[in-house]
């Protein structure tokens, strides 16, 4: 059964660049625009892996990976969040709200999917 | 996969973007200490950027990075969103849009960056890292290779709750050489004791063969900050690689100086919280659209039928398909109206520009901006409503000394508002400005030969006159308006989209041009009658009631023919004569009374059919100069009808009985 991963981008050019990737090497994606309709979609649906911008409207990335967490259906479930290079040290503060790895924007294709088999395997 | 092109879906993307940028700076240049104004502008920054370095457009995530280092300063408070500041930020916005349209000129840009710098006082940090760090790789790190590894390691704790599989971990390092894995026990506590997600096992993994140590720590990278793990050649070589070289994505995101900034949780656009929605192509909404009219002429086809036949099972079902066919026929145009607030957003930035290049300070304050229009007709709309929001800055409002003189505030307002009227959308541009002036209207008007001196005529009639081509009383040309054209765009473009036009003006008090639009093109309810053997289609919109003209009703007053309805006079026109149908009238003549712009006029035609859903076909453009019909549509049984356009056959039918009135007059004479 292939893989569900959770993409939550409030770019939706970006959703969808990450989407067609993961798609194309098997996984199924589910897309979420914020961190509020992510979190409403990692509760209705068994995840294998989520893929989080940190900087979106309605609720960022930070507060949804601490929110997912606290919740029991998160364990075991890698967090990747994205960020771009002035973010600086907010890479320490996701990883201690519950992130489990990082991806730096810009990136291509072959990056992200060597992210994913990482930490979801294939 | 296909039909999806991310390329096209950020360029889509980055205009919202763009569009969210300047609604909101305009905004910010209002309430310069509004917080949450700086953070969604530089939301939509950061955002852009990210998706910008994505795509390839590296120009784009280059100089947003330099953009956003700037405004980094107005968000941090060390800056104000002062005037200059916004100013500034309006043209980086523009050079954005030219370079995501695919234009690049790199001097204008810096320019561009330097203004801004300069307007957020000066020291800003210059020598902003160049985006694309992130692919250098770490310097001074070579890639030792050694015949192999031993690399011991334990996780925290709660890795594995935080989604660390250690599975995972060994199969990656598995895959780089081949591997003997073991596993230490000792740290595992008794049974009892144990918690199961917490993770107690050391692992050493002997790697058998070359692999240079960066991939080794690659493996570890989102946890080797929290984790113990030691990598130790098999046999002595070169100390330093023991040396840990920093990942490149480790170094690249820590090289930025920027402290790590908290976003705000809290957005206050609703217009943000995005509805569920999707993207289709316009293309596909006509072709819709299109198709639909087709069903809504088979579904008159079938009813037709379904009547002539008296067979009651065919009956219901042409029921049936009639009432869905008109609730698809609502949904289809309600997936067209687009609210008219997306035009709207474009002018601040016009009345912005010219208010400061004519260095009349005005505010510009819209109404009604969820009012929904056809997004045909909201295309068109654009172009007129610039000529009449130009016109009222630039002719309209006074400067503000002579406000000041004549006792109003010395900054204007300009009040662009949408409200529904019925099937009509009203859109009106007020200016509280210097009003138009009849009697300098007129003198022009005669001066350019577009009336005869000694006309009477109502102020009301004079107006009007602003809209003919070539028109202009400006005493001189300046770089906005006065040429003359413009406004007879306007006067077109309505009449296009069959609006009409109304202008309601006060000396010295202001000017409100209302434009009023149908709110679709597409589809109309039409009264169906019948003149001599043809068949031709009201506007239902039009339509106030129906009437029987009795053999006495009609009064003919000098020429003009009037009836008498509940002791109003109403002028009627006789289809019959207007269309020159020979024979003679029919005995029973019905009367459709219709309203033409503030007056009502009665249209005599022999038989009124009833009501019946119309899909305007265009005319051919052989006819566009035919004026009194406004298109066609294919009846039931397959014939043609034409569509009245009641405003222009009303003018048509005046003309025409005042040639009569005159040729008259001259034989009595």
């Amino acid at each position: 059964m292939s893989k569900t991963i959770l993409v939550v981008d409030d770019s939706a050019s970006v959703r969808q660049m990450v989407s067609l990737t993961l798609a194309q090497a098997g996984y199924r994606t589910i897309e979420a625009c914020d961190g509020a309709d992510a979190l409403s979609k990692a509760g209705a649906n068994r995840l294998d892996a989520v893929i989080t911008d940190l900087n979106m409207p309605n609720m960022d990335g930070l507060t949804f990976i601490k929110r997912y967490r606290a919740s029991p259906a998160s364990a075991g479930v890698p967090i990747v969040f994205l960020s771009t290079e002035s973010d600086g040290g907010i890479k320490a503060e996701a990883k201690a709200a519950g992130a489990t790895g990082w991806m730096v924007k810009p990136f291509r294709p072959e990056q992200l999917l060597s992210v994913v088999r990482k930490v979801a395997g294939e | 996969m296909s039909g999806i092109d991310p390329i096209e879906t950020f360029r889509q993307e980055a205009q919202e973007l763009l569009e969210t940028l300047e609604q909101t700076l305009l905004d910010l240049e209002q309430r310069p200490d509004d917080k949450d104004l700086v953070a969604r502008a530089f939301r939509a920054l950061h955002t852009l950027k990210g998706s910008g370095a994505m795509f390839g457009f590296t120009a784009v995530a280059e100089f947003l990075h330099d953009f956003e280092t700037a405004f980094d300063r107005v968000r941090k408070g060390e800056a104000e969103a002062s005037k200059p500041l916004v100013s500034a930020a309006l043209k980086a916005q523009d050079h954005v849009a030219d370079l995501v349209a695919g234009g690049d000129d790199p001097a204008r840009g810096q320019e561009i960056l330097a203004n801004l710098r300069a307007a957020v006082s000066g020291a800003a940090p210059s020598g902003a890292t160049p985006c694309q760090s992130a692919a250098s790789t770490p310097a001074g790190a070579p890639a030792s290779e050694t015949r192999g590894w031993t690399v011991r390691f334990a996780l925290p704790a709660d890795a594995l709750v935080l989604g660390t599989n250690p599975l995972l971990l060994l199969d990656e390092l598995r895959g780089l050489a081949p591997a003997k894995v073991r596993a230490a026990m000792a740290a595992v506590p008794s049974l009892e004791a144990i918690e199961p997600s917490a993770s107690y096992i050391t692992w050493e993994v002997t790697l058998d063969g070359p692999v240079a140590l960066e991939a080794i720590e690659d493996v570890f990278l989102f946890i080797r900050d929290d984790m113990d793990l030691a990598i130790e050649p098999l046999s002595p070589v070169v100390p330093e690689t023991e040396e840990k070289a920093p990942a490149p994505e480790t170094a690249a995101s820590e090289s930025a100086p920027t402290p790590a900034a908290k976003k705000p949780e809290k957005q206050t656009a609703a217009n943000e919280r995005a509805a569920t929605s999707l993207r289709v192509s316009a293309e596909r909404l006509d072709e819709l659209m299109d198709r639909v009219g087709e069903l809504v002429i088979a579904q008159a086809r079938l009813n037709e039928l379904a009547a002539q036949s008296r067979e009651p099972a065919l009956g219901a079902v042409a029921e049936e398909i009639a009432r869905l066919t008109a609730s698809l026929r609502d949904t289809t145009m309600s997936t067209r109206m687009v609210p008219i607030g997306s035009l709207f957003g474009r002018f601040r930035r016009l009345v912005h520009d010219l208010s400061r290049d004519l260095s009349k300070p005005i505010d510009f304050v819209t109404v009604g901006e969820e009012t929904e229009l056809d997004k045909t007709v909201i295309e068109q709309l654009a172009d007129p409503l610039v000529h009449l929001i130009r016109n009222s800055v630039d002719h309209g409002v006074e400067p503000a000394e002579r406000r000041c003189a004549s006792g109003k505030s010395p900054t204007g307002t300009i009040r662009l508002s949408a409200s529904y009227r019925g099937a009509e959308v009203a859109i009106a541009v007020t200016d509280d400005g210097a009003g138009l002036d009849a009697v300098r209207l007129r003198a022009k008007a005669e001066e350019q030969g577009l009336i005869a001196p000694s006309t009477p005529m109502a102020d009301s009639d004079i107006y009007p006159m602003i809209f003919q081509p070539g028109f202009s009383t400006a005493k001189e040309v300046t770089s906005l308006s006065g040429r003359g054209v413009g406004m007879d765009v306007v006067k077109r473009t309505i009449d296009g989209l069959r609006g009409s036009i109304d202008i309601d003006t006060q000396l010295g008090r202001g000017t409100t041009v209302t434009l009023r639009l149908p709110l679709t093109l597409a589809i109309i309810d039409g009264l169906l009658v019948r003149v001599g053997d043809e068949r031709y289609t009201i506007p239902l919109a039009a339509v106030e009631e129906c009437v029987e003209l009795s053999a006495t009703g009609g009064v003919e007053t000098r020429g003009r023919n009037f009836m008498n309805i509940r002791d109003a006079l109403v002028p009627f026109l006789r289809l019959r004569e207007l269309f020159s149908v020979p024979g003679e009238p029919e005995p029973f003549q019905k009367v459709v009374v219709v309203a033409s712009g503030s007056t009502r006029v009665g249209l005599v035609v022999d038989q009124i059919i009833g009501n019946n859903q119309t899909v305007i076909k265009q005319l051919s453009r052989l006819h566009s100069g035919v004026k009194t019909f406004s298109g066609a549509t294919i009846l039931g049984d397959g014939t043609v009808a034409l569509i009245l356009d009641v405003m222009h056959l009303v003018g048509f039918g005046q003309s025409l009985e005042e040639r009569r009135r005159q040729d008259r007059m001259g034989r009595a004479a």
